[in-house]
């Protein structure tokens, strides 16, 4: 009876891991795959320098990524890692990357603020100064940092690459202020926004207008630039960017998991052995 | 695993007592145990080395036009400081005096600046005895005095006296243009 | 601990050792040759990964401590400046996270498992009572460490939880703000938390030695719930009990690894990675998963006060436990009746954490609108919850006592060695006897 106890347990710990949020609505994420799904899955490299190619011209004019650096993009697992170059530090492809932006700095001689061409240390620039200044340059929304926004996010990369690729024009009878743009994915309360007949849409309202559209980026390898290749391409990248170390973990995961596996069939031969003339 | 080499030793007595076959067992298994808290050991350990942002060293660049001749400018590089000094000639002569003398870390002065710009000394600022910061101008030879064990720097940056052992560190640097350098 | 020492020095050295400090005399009566019931099943291993689980929490969170920033403005990146730049730091900052709820896990089957066995009846109440003790630091501890990494559960789970002490009359508002050290949760609070957070596992430490003493007095209960009768009812706890509880926990690890390499986030909140933001509270304060239920007997009751006395009393409820339980029997093996009553008490606890989970006005089953009852809809988890909460309380204070004087148990073995033949494992009710076959 106790186990079949535990096994409700068990049961009752994996349902209850992602309660259900109360009062919004929103559809269900699109159900995409991803190279770096499941146990064993990767990132796909040429996928994310593609994603990160999309983040630079289209997402960074808004949103921030604090906790990326311009190394990260050329270490271990990140899109541009180079075999030549252990330190990511001296990457050149990176260097490139940093060198064609700006950040602040202070002058040391006269205290200045000044700006200077990024290095691979440097953090990504953030595109505002402070969240004010965000704020008043997006009509009072926050674009939030995208840093670990796939982490941050229930759904994950579905319901991130969902957001960027549901828009959809209004259905009549929901009436959208100015800088409300409807989307089905998005979680929200328009009761007091629905007029028109039945119940109140799925989804909500959000600030950004869609971002990405059809040949939005030219990619440089040629591949096609449709608005779901660009989504998805970005999603992988900021899928990256949230878990930059999961490739390591998943590797060391597997090496860790078939150790103790024989470890414990190794303890069972061992814990047979020593109780076998015990009878009770 | 264990499979595999548990059954691969002979076992006439299966259900008997085989002492070789027991203690193998159980050997194994602790080497396991011995094995998996070592593997876990490792990353405790490393988890002290520097980390990821403090490898990515920052490389800084400084514009010399600002020190006059006989003088020395003090910047913070790599959380140490970085002695910049524009010498005068008579300190380079008295360096370049120097490079045969009885030194404790033989070094000639061309050895420590670039090749034509013999005015221009760069140095990491910490005392190689102890690391604390040696006041400039100081001592008998009017290079370096430390203070807090009385090590003695030529003009050079060398050692000549007191308990350092070698001479002052010069780090990589490079001139972007005759004004001004990158360290790092 | 338990009758007279065994040891023999063999050495000069340990000689020697042995009349100054007999540290070495101790170890081996604690862990080599103490007389432990040979009859202990797979459920008694977790005592042992207990240890193993509180020695990974303070060896991974002194390393971490080494990296983490207690600043409001710095925990966040920190945290992720551990995650993403320390050598290891994924793995250690995984382990840590991870390690709290595997703790948890392990923390109730081991009650779960003193409650069916009757562990906790005489002589061992104050074994019971420490435990116990170590429960409640527990929860304290995890739910200061849940605070740290500052997101915006760890934040306004703070506000709510600290808040609740604001429910005391008189005096709630005043300990209120000295425990933030301000009017908010704020940088004071986050500094004293992270300060205790790493106290209180020492404290807890302290407390699980006071608990194997304990322990070491009485001797380990079993599933027959007899006492030891002889030397014939033992076996040495090395290495018998030394090679099961390795095996229980590196099955155990598995699970734990798994977790941690494979799912790191499955049992946190997506919303803890958005950074703590005082002016937005999230849609949804959930707290972690191990403390569900106790949440949902908080909401349970519409009054503050009440609800938070109904919480904590649901763990005290369990300090007074061995005085609750009238049986004469100490195992439910030999009590048919309160087994299933012992069952439902689980459920109880599962539906509990549901509704912890859940939005206090979310319907239970959707579609059904449910009929209004009170202040609320009757299919609510509202309602819900206070039949969970209820059970919960009947349970100790009207079964437990209850079945005690009016149940009929079945016949008790003289003792552990009596033969496996009159083993209940072929009636009905003992389907939990097969791993014991094996053990």
């Amino acid at each position: 009876m106790l186990r079949k106890a535990f096994a409700f347990a068990a049961l009752g710990l994996a349902l209850m891991a992602g309660p259900a949020l109360a009062g919004a609505t929103h559809a269900e994420p699109k159900d995409v795959h991803w190279s770096f799904e499941g146990p064993f899955g990767k990132f796909d490299t040429a996928q994310v320098q593609r994603g990160y190619k999309v983040y630079r011209e289209v997402c960074s004019a808004c949103h921030s990524m604090e906790q990326m650096y311009f190394r990260n993009l050329g270490q271990k697992g990140g899109p541009f890692y180079d075999e030549k170059y252990k330190n990511p530090n001296d990457n050149p492809y990176v260097k490139s990357l940093a060198k064609d932006l700006q950040v602040k700095d202070i002058d040391a001689d006269t205290g200045d603020v000044i700006q200077r061409p990024a290095g691979s240390a440097d953090r990504f620039p953030a595109p505002f100064p402070n969240e004010p200044a965000a704020r008043a340059a997006n009509g009072g929304a926050l674009p939030p940092d995208l840093s670990v926004i796939v982490k941050a996010r229930e759904g994950g990369p579905q319901y991130v690459y969902s957001i960027l690729t549901g828009y959809k024009d209004p259905p009549p009878g929901l009436k959208t202020g100015p800088n409300q743009y409807y989307n089905p994915y998005m979680s929200g309360d328009m009761t007091s926004s629905w007029s028109g007949k039945g119940p109140v849409p799925e989804g909500g309202f959000i600030a950004m207008p869609p971002p990405l559209v059809d040949g939005r980026v030219t990619f440089d390898d040629k591949s096609p630039s449709m608005l779901s290749q660009e989504a998805k391409d970005v999603v992988a990248y900021l899928a990256w960017a949230s878990d930059p170390k999961a490739t390591e973990r998943k590797e060391f995961g597997l090496g860790a998991m078939i150790y103790l596996f024989f470890f414990s069939v190794l303890l069972w031969f061992s814990y047979r052995r020593v109780w076998k003339n015990i009878g009770h | 695993m264990a499979d595999t080499v548990v059954g691969a030793t002979p076992d006439p007595h299966a259900s008997g007592e085989d002492p070789s076959r027991r203690d193998f067992i159980h050997i194994a298994a602790g080497a396991a145990a011995i094995g998996a808290v070592g593997g876990l050991v490792w990353p405790l350990i490393d988890q002290m080395n520097p980390a990821g942002d403090t490898l990515a060293l920052a490389s800084i660049e400084f514009d010399l036009g600002k020190v006059e001749p006989g003088q020395q400018v003090v910047v913070k590089w790599r959380g140490k400081p970085l002695f910049v000094r524009h010498r005068t000639p008579a300190q380079i002569a008295a360096a370049i005096k120097d490079d045969h003398a009885d030194l404790r870390d033989p070094q000639t002065d061309e050895e420590r600046h670039k090749a034509g710009k013999a005015e221009w000394l760069i140095l990491v600022g910490t005392c190689t005895h102890l690391g604390c910061v040696p006041t400039v101008g100081g001592g008998d030879y009017g290079g370096w005095f430390c203070p807090c064990h009385g090590s003695v720097y030529d003009t050079s940056g060398r050692i000549r006296k007191g308990p350092a052992p070698k001479n002052l560190e010069v780090p990589t640097y490079a001139f972007l243009s005759d004004s001004k350098i990158k360290v790092g | 601990m338990s009758g007279h020492s065994t040891y023999e020095p063999k050495t000069g050295i340990e000689r020697w050792l042995d009349v100054r400090l007999p540290i070495l005399r101790f170890a081996n009566d604690t862990v080599v040759t103490f007389p432990t019931p040979k009859n202990l099943n797979y459920w008694y291993t977790f005592g042992g990964i207990l240890a193993l689980m509180l020695g990974i929490q303070i060896v991974t969170g002194i390393v971490l401590a080494m990296h983490y920033v207690p600043h409001v403005d710095m925990a966040f990146n920190s945290v992720q400046r551990i995650k993403r730049d320390v050598n290891y730091g994924w793995l250690i900052q995984g382990m840590h996270a991870n390690g709290a709820s595997m703790f948890f896990l392990a923390v109730y089957v081991h009650m779960f498992r003193g409650l069916y066995y009757g562990s906790y009846k005489a002589p061992r109440e104050v074994l019971w009572i420490l435990g116990c003790v170590i429960y409640l630091v527990m929860i304290i501890t995890a739910f200061m460490g849940y605070v740290l990494p500052w997101g915006q559960m760890s934040f306004h789970g703070a506000v709510v939880i600290t808040n609740l002490i604001g429910a005391l009359p008189v005096v709630g508002p005043a300990i209120t703000t000295w425990l933030w050290g301000g009017f908010a949760v704020d940088d004071a609070t986050l500094n004293r938390f992270f300060s205790l957070h790493y106290l209180l596992p020492f404290v807890i430490a302290g407390v699980v030695a006071l608990h194997i003493w304990a322990l070491h007095v009485p001797g380990n209960s079993n599933p027959k719930g007899v006492e030891v009768k002889s030397e014939a009812d033992t076996v040495p706890f090395h290495p018998y009990y030394t090679v099961k509880d390795g095996f229980a926990i590196s099955v155990f690890l598995l699970l734990y690894a798994a977790f941690v390499f494979f799912a790191p986030d499955a049992l946190g909140d997506a919303v803890n990675y958005v950074k703590a933001n005082p002016l937005v509270t999230p849609a949804h304060i959930v707290p972690e998963w191990y403390l569900l239920p106790f949440y949902a007997i908080l909401r349970a009751l519409p009054n503050k006060l009440l609800g938070v006395i109904a919480m904590f009393g649901a763990i005290a409820t369990l300090f007074v436990l061995p005085w609750l339980d009238t049986s004469k029997v100490r195992s439910m093996r030999y009590r048919p009746a309160i087994r299933l009553w012992y069952f439902i008490f689980f459920i109880d606890c599962i539906v509990l954490g549901f509704c912890g989970a859940h939005a206090p006005d979310d319907l239970v089953i959707p579609g059904v609108s449910g009929l209004q009852l009170g202040d609320a809809n009757l299919n609510s988890f509202v309602w819900l919850s206070r039949f969970a909460a209820t059970f919960y309380f009947a349970y100790f204070w009207v079964i437990t006592p209850l079945m005690g004087l009016t149940e009929t148990p079945l016949k008790v073995p003289e003792s552990i060695s009596e033969p496996v033949l009159s083993h209940p494992a072929s009636a009905p009710m003992g389907a939990m006897a097969s791993p014991e076959k094996r053990g």
